[in-house]
């Protein structure tokens, strides 16, 4: 049975750490569905969310493979039920005079924003989860989507704790 | 400007680590020296003393480079010099603590690193230009990276401007080596240098050694910076787990207790950990069977009554078989390889395993392990012996209730020992020579291998009493590993002979490093098995391809090209050659008298010759066959697998 798995990391912030990390991922036959890296609250330190898709076995593999990595502080795999787990998509949507005052009431109804708008088109930003991004998008093709770009996924743990706080 | 200081810096891997004097060879004084008829070297003092402090003082990068290199305890290098590390080998030429030793193909250089590092314990260290005098380390990187040797390779690499513009000689080695080293870096700036190189000691021989990498653009090396010794690391994501947790250890003890059919399962970690000594305690108190892998040859007496020798593809009967029967596995810093395994739904169909490893990812990256434990093999050895001695069941017990064990194994080791017969059309037989060699030189040689039948002969008919007198290339199975890897070997313990078991075609792969060999005054000395072909191959092509021999055939028996003896004598060695059984003895005699000068010995031996016992690839430990169309009966307990049936 494949589960898809998310990977919290923090590395040090070094010249081909991402390689490193990707690298290690293509070697082992691993896809990663989505990877988004970001600073931290600590100068030097970037956190990756990696989502991955694996068999529950090899995946302790990937993280302990992933923990040799010298530039690789800690890994964390984050559950969903106990955490945080957004993704931003911005989508182009056409829509001119005639259906646009539509579009807007769909974008509205899922609080997602407009960030642009032309006579032909209107782009929409919206930030959520995977199913209501998936939601959104399906009520949105109907009107023609022009162009899509979605960021990997990020995440953080519920509750005060930090997985940050130990790793020196 | 330098002051003692009774600490050695952090992260110094020096000769003091490992318990061992900082010993080595300048050029002797009969060997024509390049280097000692040009100007003002001075004689390079290994035993010198080295600073352990030094006040921050202007440097050039390339300075910076050779004084951390001092430092960090480094003795010797090899290397080649070219455009990129230019800067580096000026103050180099100084030196007289780092000697420099010049080979002649990259290659070379990080093989003898290599071999300097297995037989010393110290890291070893290569130096090389950027481009393909870097891509030209790759196959010995991933040589290291594969059998956990602690190695530091220096690179140079196009100016910082330059990096990314396809410029002449620029190649991207940290990319290209990044999955095939511990860890690599590339050196932006000069004034990173000595933590660098301090880190990359450090990371190269702690927790599981393995090979690193540095990359110094040229002008980072021409820059001006200032040089100061210790260096503090950063490495917050470095922390290898030496100590193992006392419950896993508990746990295994109580196994260790319970079983009645243990074996110990003896890796190459035990010779990187150090603890031979502490394995015979283990061996002792626990009563149970020893086998050591091709990595661990040496690690356990091979005159040791509990050893039973080499598991795996060409391992003896009794070791195949006493871990395919064994109820508990006791596996110290090994990694389940599938040479060891074989089918892995098949291997050890009824043990349990205590898997201990100083690296976590190989736990139960091939089999499950029921008490795992990450930790250095010496502190999991002591502990555990310690366990079991403070334990409820007494040593007299525990060996008692092995006897049955003991008569299994005792059954398969008189039916089906270790051997090999003169080969029918009067040739000399290889593994007579090899055996031979053993004999002669005895236990306290250093014994490098390529790769091939030659090296699994080695393996299996030397006598291996002591750690670090084994070294060959186990994981990658590189061809040509040998030559230069006792290059690296002699270099490190100057006042042990050290010989080279090479095959033909192994030999012909980095026989050039012989000329290093002469001029340096590393007098080791080869024994080229030739049997004219690829023989390793040449056996699968007999077995699997209906003898239908497709270009393993080199020539060196039919043309006798090269001749290996006119060889030797072009590359400034003594040549010899043997053909028959009688002049065996005589020949190695004659070589072992030679130590002026490096010694090749051209054993010309019969092409027939095959390795056995073997499990062919991809079949269980259960088929292991002791000789061609004889395999042991495992399937039967009563019998103790000492019937043979045609397979």
């Amino acid at each position: 049975m494949t589960t898809t798995h998310t990977l919290s990391v923090l590395v040090e912030d070094k010249p081909g750490v991402l390689a490193r990390i990707s690298g290690l991922f293509s070697r082992r036959g691993y896809n990663i569905q989505s990877l988004a890296v970001g600073p931290t609250e600590e100068e030097g330190i970037s956190r990756m969310t990696i989502c991955v898709t694996v068999d529950d076995f090899p995946l302790e593999q990937v993280t302990k493979q992933l923990n040799k990595l010298v530039h690789v502080i800690k890994i964390v795999e984050l559950e969903p039920t106990t955490s945080v787990q957004r993704e931003l998509v911005m989508m182009k949507i056409r829509a001119d005079a005639s259906v646009r005052s539509q579009v807007l009431e769909v974008t509205q109804m899922f609080r997602a924003k407009v960030v642009d708008v032309s006579p032909e088109a209107v782009t929409v930003e919206a930030t959520g989860t995977e199913d209501k991004l998936n939601a959104l998008r399906r009520m949105l093709e109907p009107y023609g989507i022009r162009e899509v770009v979605q960021s990997g996924m990020v995440a953080l743990s519920r509750g005060p704790r930090s997985i940050a706080a130990h790793h020196r | 400007m330098t002051q003692a200081k009774p600490s050695a810096p952090p992260g110094t891997p020096g000769p003091a680590a490992n318990g061992a004097a900082t010993r080595r060879p300048a050029p002797r004084a009969g060997a024509p020296s390049e280097q000692q008829d040009t100007v003002s070297q001075e004689p390079v003092r290994p035993d010198a003393p080295r600073p352990t402090h030094v006040d921050p003082e202007p440097a050039t990068g390339a300075r910076s480079l050779v004084r951390s290199l001092e430092s960090v305890g480094c003795d010797v290098v090899f290397g080649i010099p070219g455009g990129a590390i230019l800067p580096a080998y000026d103050p180099l030429f100084d030196s007289t603590l780092v000697r420099h030793i010049l080979v002649r193909h990259e290659q070379g250089a990080g093989h003898a690193a290599t071999g300097y590092a297995q037989a010393t314990g110290r890291v070893g260290v290569c130096i090389a230009t950027s481009g393909p005098g870097a891509t030209n380390l790759v196959t010995p990187l991933a040589d290291a990276m594969l059998d956990s040797v602690p190695v530091v390779a220096i690179t140079g690499q196009v100016g910082r401007k330059l990096i990314g513009t396809d410029a002449f000689q620029e190649a991207d080695i940290c990319g290209i080596t990044m999955p095939i080293t511990k860890h690599n870096m590339l050196v932006t700036d000069p004034a990173d240098i000595p933590r660098a190189i301090a880190e990359a000691f450090h990371i190269a021989s702690t927790g599981r050694p393995g090979p690193v990498l540095v990359d110094l653009p040229k002008d980072v090396l021409q820059a001006q910076t200032t040089f100061s010794w210790p260096v503090e690391t950063r490495l917050p994501g470095y922390r290898p787990t030496t100590r193992p947790h006392s419950k896993q250890i508990a746990a295994a003890a109580r196994l260790v207790r319970e079983a009645r059919r243990p074996v110990l399962y003896v890796g190459g970690g035990v010779i990187k950990a150090e603890a031979s000594t502490e394995l015979l305690d283990l061996a002792d108190e626990t009563g149970a069977p020893v086998v050591t892998t091709l990595m661990a040859r040496g690690a356990f007496p091979d005159g040791h009554r509990q050893n039973l020798g080499m598991p795996g593809m060409h391992g003896t009967v009794a070791a195949v078989a006493a871990m395919q029967k064994s109820d508990l596995l006791i596996a110290l810093g090994a990694r389940f390889d599938d040479r060891v395994t074989g089918d892995l739904s098949t291997f050890a169909p009824d043990a349990k395993i205590i898997h201990a490893d100083v690296d976590p990812a190989e736990i139960g990256k091939n089999r499950p392990a029921d008490v795992p434990i990450v930790g250095d093999a010496r502190e999991v050895i002591t502990e555990l012996t310690g366990a079991l001695r403070s334990g409820e069941s007494d040593r007299e017990e525990r060996h008692e209730r092995l006897r049955p064990w003991w008569e299994q194994l005792e059954g398969w080791r008189t039916t089906f020992p270790l051997g090999y017969d003169d080969p029918p059309d009067g040739t000399l037989s290889p593994e007579y020579v090899i055996e031979r060699i053993g004999a002669i030189a005895g236990p306290d040689a250093i014994y490098a291998a390529g790769v091939g039948q030659h090296q699994m002969w080695a393996a299996q008919f030397i006598r291996y009493e002591k750690p670090r007198t084994w070294l060959n290339s186990g994981g990658a199975g590189t061809m040509g590993y040998g030559v230069p890897a006792a290059m690296g070997a002699k270099v490190g313990m100057p006042d042990t002979t050290v010989w080279c078991v090479d095959g033909d075609g192994c030999f012909q792969m980095t026989n050039q490093e012989l000329a290093t060999c002469a001029i340096e005054g590393i007098p080791i000395k080869v024994a080229v098995i030739n049997n004219g072909n690829l023989g390793m191959v040449r056996q699968w092509q007999t077995l699997f391809y209906e003898e239908r021999y497709s270009n393993t055939e080199l020539g060196t028996h039919k043309h006798r090209v090269p001749d290996f003896v006119m060889l030797a004598q072009a590359l400034g060695c003594e040549g010899l050659r043997c053909e028959s059984k009688d002049d065996v003895d005589r020949v190695i005699e004659q070589a072992m008298a030679i130590d002026d000068r490096p010694v090749v010995i051209d054993f010309t031996v019969g092409a027939d010759a095959q390795v056995w016992p073997m499990v062919a690839a991809g079949t269980g430990n259960d088929q292991i066959m002791a000789a061609r169309d004889i395999r042991p009966l495992f399937d039967d307990p009563e019998t103790g697998g000492a019937d043979e049936v045609p397979a």
